[in-house]
């Protein structure tokens, strides 16, 4: 029996209709007003541009750039790809680092609790952006000037430049050590699962550690000497002192590095506060009884607390790695070429395609977004579904 | 009992086994709290030492050694004062009026003035709990400020005070200008959102989800960078947008998203028989969600708006990279002054700026944390 107090079912649909009429009437508005500004400067709107030589030098690149064939659309895929890199790096290091800290703040040690607890505060209150810039000061400051570079035996070089390093060439008959890395992984993640197994069967665990490690290590190690032995050693090209600066190798930016640390530091004190919480939801029972057990404080921790704590803590672990995707768009503070800086930077200033640049941008990150969202959905249902 | 079993029996007492060790006491303390086993013990001692060489490391620098009076970087040099230096005080010092107001005429420097006063009655009345008449003050604060503070900074001609264009306002009066816009726009619209989320309309919901999924989905500089180069272009006509306007656009809906995210958390942990009472009870929807519904929600997310309102007072400097003149830029101009040159003066600045957001960031925090407990408290009785 419908509620009679409740909106009747033609209003309701009367005033969405009217909802939607006036979005439509905002968005066609807007549109019409950006067309007819855009035509007045002679700016053709589409994603043609993107096909039109880009002609400027991006500093840090993962996929071969060179300013004088590069397109738009390259220029674009570079920012993306330093921009997945300082991400993934980045949440990388903020884990390790914000799970230590997490766990630090409810550590037997009263000095280890207070140093666990001033570090969060501290970088938690600080804005990324004044950190940053902290950062690049100190990276700078910290490195020797580039005219008189720190070396290791003329392979490896140190400035304010950045850091030189020898850069091996995975091409032709050298591709084997990169595919014997990734046989090495398959084979680590088929132990894995046979580790899991004979744990579901009640069986003593396979050990992982040790030989997952040499399983990924020895492989390519062995392919590098056999092609070596072979006669097709792996091709490397050295850094070497260039009339101006080093030249050649690979070149770690200390853009790069200010970007990564600030990053990764300012995360992890956000991490640490989810472990924190995470553990405060483990009932002390289950520290107790797994002390009654005679584990030690650190299994006990590994192998009863932290696999519970996981279910409180992945959720609002999956919004923080968003936000360090987010937040690396800063490098366009300190001038490391992240899709931000190059294309809504460089590349809006040089075509004014504005509405298409932003757009694309945006997509970019709504995208990435959605992907990790989707990805940790899964990895939580599958941690949330081992309730009992 | 045969004999093999009278070997099992003792035939002299074992000696006193030691008494327990201490569990009280401050050697107790130490020994549980710092040294219970050997790698904690090193731990501490690591600990301990790196805070010995910090501590005095800290106090030499912004106190001991700190040059407080002087009028350009020549004060500040090692070679010219003698002795090591740390921070140059005496630089914030001259710049001070500068990193407050911008380049707000100094004339008219009573109205920032009177600007953070009112700001200050404002924000006072809404965090004491037990202020009488907390409903007059947040029409004042939502309402009334806001024009008082619009026609005060910019100007009114009509009464007397004389406009003065945004571009001359910075420092710290655009931190908090931009902030409390940012707050201001972020908590009604956030609650619109939030209450439009949880609608029976299927349009209202999928576009508030739309919305709010947008913007909490992109970065705050694409969104500064989009109100900065798309605004214009939607906008019919000649009409332009003035710069600072612009990034207060974007960080007001930026900021909405969240707050909405925040609002709706507290309106899902109200139980649905609060709803359907009020509804017994002959109250409309609408009656239900103003009176009974959203005081509830609202009380209990007081700790997550105040977080939000940190992150956001944090994102602000977030403004400076599209050219507004926030405290960081203008922080950044004036130890970019060659008279004021010497290798202490960046080092001072960002000092001072970590200083000065730590301590409006942290007391934020801790009022939050206070909340939390007396909302704790409350429910526990």
């Amino acid at each position: 029996m419908p509620d009679p107090r409740s909106t009747p079912r033609w209003r309701a649909l009367v005033v969405q209709a009217v909802l939607v009429l006036a979005l439509a009437a905002l968005a066609y508005l807007a549109a019409a007003n950006a067309a007819q500004k855009l035509a007045r400067q002679g700016i053709v709107a589409g994603f043609g541009f993107l096909g039109r030589a880009a002609g400027f030098d991006i500093g840090q690149s993962l996929m071969p750039y060179a300013a004088a064939t590069a397109t738009y659309f390259d220029a674009f895929l570079v920012g993306l790809l330093n921009t997945l890199l300082v991400s993934v790096l980045a949440i990388v290091l903020s884990t390790a680092l914000g799970f230590a800290i997490g766990i630090a703040r409810r550590a037997e040690n009263l000095l280890v609790r207070a140093f666990a607890a001033a570090y969060v505060e501290v970088f938690r209150n600080l804005p990324l952006l004044l950190q940053l810039l902290v950062w690049y000061v100190a990276v700078r400051v910290a490195l020797p000037a580039p005219d008189d570079p720190a070396a290791w035996g003329q392979a490896v070089f140190l400035s304010q430049r950045g850091l030189f390093l020898p850069r091996p060439d995975f091409s032709g008959f050298a591709a084997l050590v990169p595919l014997a890395c990734a046989a090495g992984l398959f084979a680590t993640g088929l132990l894995i699962r046979a580790s899991r197994r004979a744990v579901a069967l009640g069986q003593k665990p396979v050990p992982v550690l040790w030989p997952g490690a040499l399983l990924v290590l020895g492989p390519p190690a062995l392919a590098w000497a056999g092609l070596a032995l072979a006669g097709h050693p792996v091709p490397v090209a050295y850094p070497a002192r260039g009339p101006f600066d080093i030249e050649g190798g690979l070149p770690v930016r200390p853009e790069f590095a200010a970007l990564l640390i600030g990053l990764s530091t300012y995360s992890a004190a956000f991490i640490a506060e989810i472990v924190r919480s995470g553990l405060d939801s483990v009932g002390r029972g289950q520290r107790e009884a797994a002390a009654a057990l005679s584990l030690s404080g650190a299994q006990a921790l590994r192998l009863v607390v932290l696999p519970q704590a996981m279910r409180v803590i992945v959720p609002p672990l999956t919004s923080q790695y968003l936000n360090t995707t987010k937040n690396s768009s800063l490098a366009v503070l300190i001038g490391y070429p992240d899709l931000v800086h190059v294309f809504m930077g460089t590349v809006l200033n040089q075509t004014n395609q504005a509405v298409e640049v932003v757009t694309l941008t945006m997509c970019v990150y709504l995208s990435l977004s959605l992907a990790t969202a989707l990805l940790m959905n899964r990895y939580n249902a599958r941690v949330a579904g081992a309730r009992r | 009992m045969s004999l093999e079993t009278e070997g099992y029996v003792r035939k002299t007492l074992i000696p006193p086994a030691p008494p327990p060790r201490r569990l009280g006491g401050p050697l107790a303390w130490v020994r549980t709290n710092l040294f219970p086993d050997l790698a904690n013990g090193l731990v501490t001692l690591a600990i301990l030492a790196s805070l010995a060489w910090l501590v005095p490391e800290a106090l030499r620098f912004l106190v001991l050694d700190a040059v407080w009076t002087g009028t350009s970087g020549e004060a500040c040099r090692p070679e010219v004062v003698g002795h090591p230096v740390g921070a140059c005080w005496a630089f914030i010092g001259e710049k001070i009026n500068y990193l407050a107001y911008g380049s707000y005429p100094a004339a008219e420097r009573w109205r920032p003035n009177l600007f953070f006063a009112l700001l200050g009655l404002g924000v006072a009345w809404m965090l004491w709990l037990d202020a009488p008449k907390r409903a007059w003050g947040a029409a004042y604060l939502f309402l009334v400020f806001p024009v008082l503070a619009y026609a005060l900074l910019a100007g009114m001609p009509a009464l007397g005070l004389a406009s003065v264009a945004t571009g001359l306002w910075g420092g710290l009066l655009v931190t908090v200008v931009v902030s409390m816009v940012g707050i201001v726009a972020s908590l009604p619209l956030g609650i619109l959102l939030a209450l439009g989320r949880r609608s029976d309309w299927p349009v209202v919901r999928y576009a508030c989800i739309g919305f709010i999924e947008f913007w909490r989905g992109v970065p705050l500089i694409t969104v500064l960078f989009m109100a900065n180069v798309m605004l214009p272009l939607f906008l019919p006509g000649d009409l332009t947008v003035d710069r600072l306007v612009r990034p207060l656009v974007g960080i007001a809906l930026f900021a909405s998203a969240y707050m909405a995210e925040v609002v709706r958390g507290g309106l899902q942990a109200i139980p649905p028989g609060q709803m359907r009472a009020a509804l017994a009870l002959g109250l409309t929807p609408l009656q239900a969600t103003r009176a009974v519904v959203l005081p509830q929600a609202l009380k209990i997310v007081v700790p997550g708006i105040v977080n939000t309102l940190i992150g956001l007072f944090k994102d602000t400097t977030l403004v400076s990279i599209v050219g507004i003149a926030d405290f960081i830029r203008v922080l950044e101009a004036a130890r970019a002054d060659p008279r004021w040159s010497a290798p202490a003066v960046p080092v001072t600045a960002y000092a001072f700026a970590a200083l000065f957001y730590f301590a409006v960031c942290f007391s934020m925090a801790r009022y939050a944390g206070f909340i939390e407990r007396r909302l704790a408290a409350g429910d526990a009785r």
